[in-house]
Formats: C-alpha cells, structure tokens, sequence
C-alpha cells in the first residue's frame, strides 16, 4: 500500500513519475515525493502509530515506498532525552536532545535517509547501491547493504577520521577515496552515477532518501507527547535534514496529529564552513560555496544542494542560525558529555555551541521548550576531542601506588547537583 | 571545437543522446552560447530568464566551480574540460 502519487519539482512543478530520477529536466530544481494527504489523514491516527514497532516505520504512510520495509527495521525512534543538567547551565528551563548518536545501526542520522533509500533501490531492482559521503552516511550505507546483500562501493575525501574509515569498511564495501573535499566527491560521483547503474542513495535516489529524515522530525513531535516544540537547532551540511523537520512538523498538523502552532528553526554550521549562515547573515538567497575547514567534518560540505530550502524554511519559521569556531565545538562535546552524558561527534557540538550562542544573543529564550538535534556519535571521532581530555594515570597494580597517587590527586570532582 | 563539455543525463535529449560534446568559446557565458547555438532549448534549461546560471546547477572548469572564479566570465582555453552537474544532496 502507497499513499505516493508521484514526484514533482520543488521549483517549477512539473511531475514525473514514480522512478529513479533527482533532478527536473526544465530548471535542474530538486525532486519531491508528492502524497495524498487526505488518504493518510484517513487511516494514520495516533493510537495505531503507537501500537507499532518502535523504528522509523511506524510512519511508513508518509514514506514513499510501495512494499514492505526490507530494511532499517531497528533504525529511528532513538531517545528524546530531557536534558536538565545542561539547561542548567544554559539557563533554560525545557530542553531536549533528540538523541541520534545512538541510533541503529551505525550511530548517526544517516540510519533514516538511507533505510529509506535502500528500501527504495530494491524495489526498483537495483542490485549495487553507491553514495558520496563525509563518513557517516557511507557507515550506513555499507551496513545497510550488507544487511540487504547488495554489492555497495562508496566514495570519500582522502582525510576522514580513521573511525568513519573502519565504520564502513567492516561491512566490507568497496571504498574509494577521493583527494579532493566533499564536493570535489559528489562531482565526480554525479558523473559516475550518469555511467554506471547504480543506486547513488544520495544522487538518482534523493526524493526518497530525503523523506527519510522526516522521522526525525516526527519522532520529537511523537515523543513530545503529540505537540510541536518551540524551537528546534538542526545542523547544516548538505541541507537535508532542516527543511525535513520542518516538512515533518507541516505533515503532522495537515493530517491532524497534532495541534498547529509557531516552531522557529535554527541553523547551526562550523565557521570554517558557513555558507547557507553566512547567506543568511547577508539577507541574501544567494549562497556562495566555500572551501570547507573545520573539524567538523561529516558537516563540511561548502556547496549545499539544499541550502536554499535551509535558508527558506529558517525565514519562513521566523527562526535564526549561527556558525561557532572549532574551539567553540569542541568545548560543547565536552558539555553535553559532562551534563547529559551523551558523547557526540562535531557536528552535534556545533549544534550544542550555536545553541548557547542563541540563548546568549537573547535569540532562544530561555521559558520556552527547545530540542537541540544532535545528528552523531563521538566515539567515530575521537581525533577531535583526544588532546583536550584528562590523560590516564599509569601505576602498576599496587594499593600503596594507587594510595600515593590519591594523595596527589584528592577526591574526584563530584559533578555539579541539577537545581531541583 | 577544442572545449570538451560534459552533458548530465537531464540535458541529453537536447545533444541527441550524447554524453561529451566539443565546443568552442572564450568564456563559459560563450561556451554555453556556441551549446545553445548547436543545440537549441539548452541555454533556458542552464540559465534563468535574466541570463545567471540557475540556482541548481553547477559548472565547473577542469574541476573547479566557476562560482570560485568568475561565474559565467570564467576564460576557458583548448583543451579545457567544462562539467555541467546538477546540485546533490549528501553527508
């Protein structure tokens, strides 16, 4: 069962049908999957969403694919963690980390758009599925063709952190790495995918890949209790996921699941690639691709094919965005670790920095609910934290020596009481 | 005819199926020109109504996004290599 009806370009509207395409063939715009919103109005209630396995499925009328899920069927509906502590520090009083750090199978984000994807390319016959990658996404697309059998070559920069290297590697893809940044990648992989016939999830796949990051929106409404939070900072790389949330918020309240009311959505990128924020500083639609250099490198991507929808839906929801120096993000994984508990990569600390940055301009305030999304875990990249954390102290296996070392170093440090 | 432009899939039926074609021209602004010139109905399809390359598309010269040099100025030479590439998502 479907509740697609086809696809139409986001920039002229003109449909196509149900089939591998990406791109407009008038004016080169985006394609988007296009529902019959009064069909799922009919049978998508709250009580049946509810009674459904907890994954991204559980949502499946609003994602466009025809047969039964084949994969990603542990993938999504990752915690909605009540973040106290670190409000406290922020000086906020309703905060949220919508969690994705954990989610499955390998720890970011990417577990949707690519559930989804792959999905999809089995159900159009595809038997290679491809992807052009900072590291997270071809962590899941290599894991989620191993799972579904597909042969899987993916491409990257030559400088990723060895952990996004081995992530993918395991599950035993063909890996090609680029000497260029990512978008010397997605060049080459547009001109590879017009070659070869494979699933590029993230090229000839987009409109299905893309809807998957719905979920990640409708998982904080859900978890919310069935209401829209107030403010919502999402990271920017390629420009997928914001204007997925805020499409996810749109389709809750069309098919009636929850009540209309303002979300304003923030952008967060790293300042050493800034270009949908720097756009949006101007007061320009104009985006200006730079030349990526940050730690934050699964979200360095200088030429954002979505940018322009970041840049739209920030406007339309009267929301903001911010970018935050590398010594600015890595002081942010270091808070949320040390508040919450939740260890993430750079792009969730430069989600975190610009959130406090907000809250500190007057921008967020501070008696009104706000989810930060943190989109990826830090155990992929310990490189960026390494030398800014305390140093095991070596002894040997002696009480005297441990005795003689808590003389030196005296009682832990107890972490600061959450205010009741 | 010494410009090697690369076509995407999306604009082959206007190069009648061809994926490389050659071209000439001093500037990108002429190359795309002298493609309009051999295939009619590819220029509107790269440039919006007052001439600026459109918001996703992306040119590139051996390489490099004409946006890092001079938009639709950018000089090209014998040889070069032009890739028109529509804008993709990713992460």
């Amino acid at each position: 069962m479907t509740y697609v009806t086809g696809l139409r370009c986001r920039e002229c509207g003109q449909s196509y049908p149900v089939a591998p395409l990406h791109v407009c063939e008038t004016c080169f715009g985006p394609l988007e999957v296009v529902y019959d919103y009064e069909a799922i109005a009919r049978v998508m209630r709250r009580d049946t969403i509810e009674q459904r396995p907890r994954s991204l499925w559980r949502y499946r009328e609003l994602l466009p694919i025809t047969s039964e899920p084949r994969i990603g069927l542990h993938s999504g509906f990752t915690p909605l963690v009540k973040a106290d502590r670190l409000a406290a520090v922020l000086g906020v009083k309703e905060l949220y980390v919508k969690d994705d750090s954990v989610n499955h199978p390998t720890f970011s984000y990417k577990d949707r758009v690519v559930s989804i994807a792959i999905s999809k390319a089995i159900e159009f016959g595809f038997d290679t599925v491809s992807c052009a990658s900072t590291g997270n996404l071809a962590n899941s697309v290599s894991a989620h063709a191993a799972r579904a059998g597909l042969a899987c070559y993916i491409f990257i920069p030559h400088d990723l952190e060895a952990g996004k290297i081995v992530g993918s590697a395991i599950y035993g893809p063909r890996t090609v790495a680029i000497r260029g940044n990512y978008d010397d990648v997605n060049r080459l992989c547009s001109e590879i995918a017009d070659k070869y016939g494979w699933a590029f999830v993230n090229i000839n796949i987009r409109p299905y890949y893309t809807e998957g990051a719905k979920t990640y929106g409708f998982e904080i409404a859900e978890q919310l209790g069935w209401r829209l939070p107030q403010h919502v900072i999402v990271p920017t790389a390629g420009g997928t996921i914001l204007p997925k949330v805020d499409k996810a918020f749109h389709e809750l309240v069309r098919i009636g699941l929850v009540d209309d009311a303002p979300v304003k959505i923030y952008s967060a990128q790293a300042a050493g690639c800034a270009p949908v924020i720097q756009a949006l500083h101007r007061g320009s639609d104009l985006i200006t691709p730079v030349k990526p250099n940050t730690i934050a490198k699964s979200i360095a991507i200088g030429n954002p094919a979505d940018g322009y929808y970041v840049l739209k839906a920030v406007r339309d929801s009267g929301g903001w965005g911010e970018a935050v120096t590398d010594a600015e993000i890595v002081e942010a994984i270091r808070l949320l670790a040390r508040t919450e508990g939740i260890f993430t990569e750079p792009a969730g600390g430069t989600t975190v920095a610009v959130t406090k940055k907000l809250i500190a301009q007057g921008r967020i305030p501070r008696d009104e609910s706000i989810v930060i999304c943190v989109t990826g875990n830090g155990y992929k990249t310990l490189e960026a934290v390494r030398d800014t954390v305390e140093q095991p102290f070596t002894i040997n296996a002696r009480l005297a020596e441990f005795d003689a070392l808590y003389g030196q170093l005296g009682a832990p440090a107890l972490a600061e009481r959450v205010p009741a | 005819m010494s410009i090697l432009v690369r076509i995407p899939t999306p604009l082959r039926r206007f190069t009648n199926g061809s994926d490389e074609v050659g071209t000439d021209g001093a500037t990108i602004g002429a190359v795309v020109d002298s493609l309009e010139q051999n295939y009619p109905g590819i220029k509107e399809r790269l440039c919006d109504d007052e001439g600026r390359v459109r918001r996703f598309v992306n040119i590139y010269v051996n390489g490099d996004d004409i946006r890092f040099l001079s938009n639709l100025d950018t000089p090209v030479k014998d040889g070069d290599e032009v890739s028109i590439v529509p804008a993709i998502a990713g992460g």
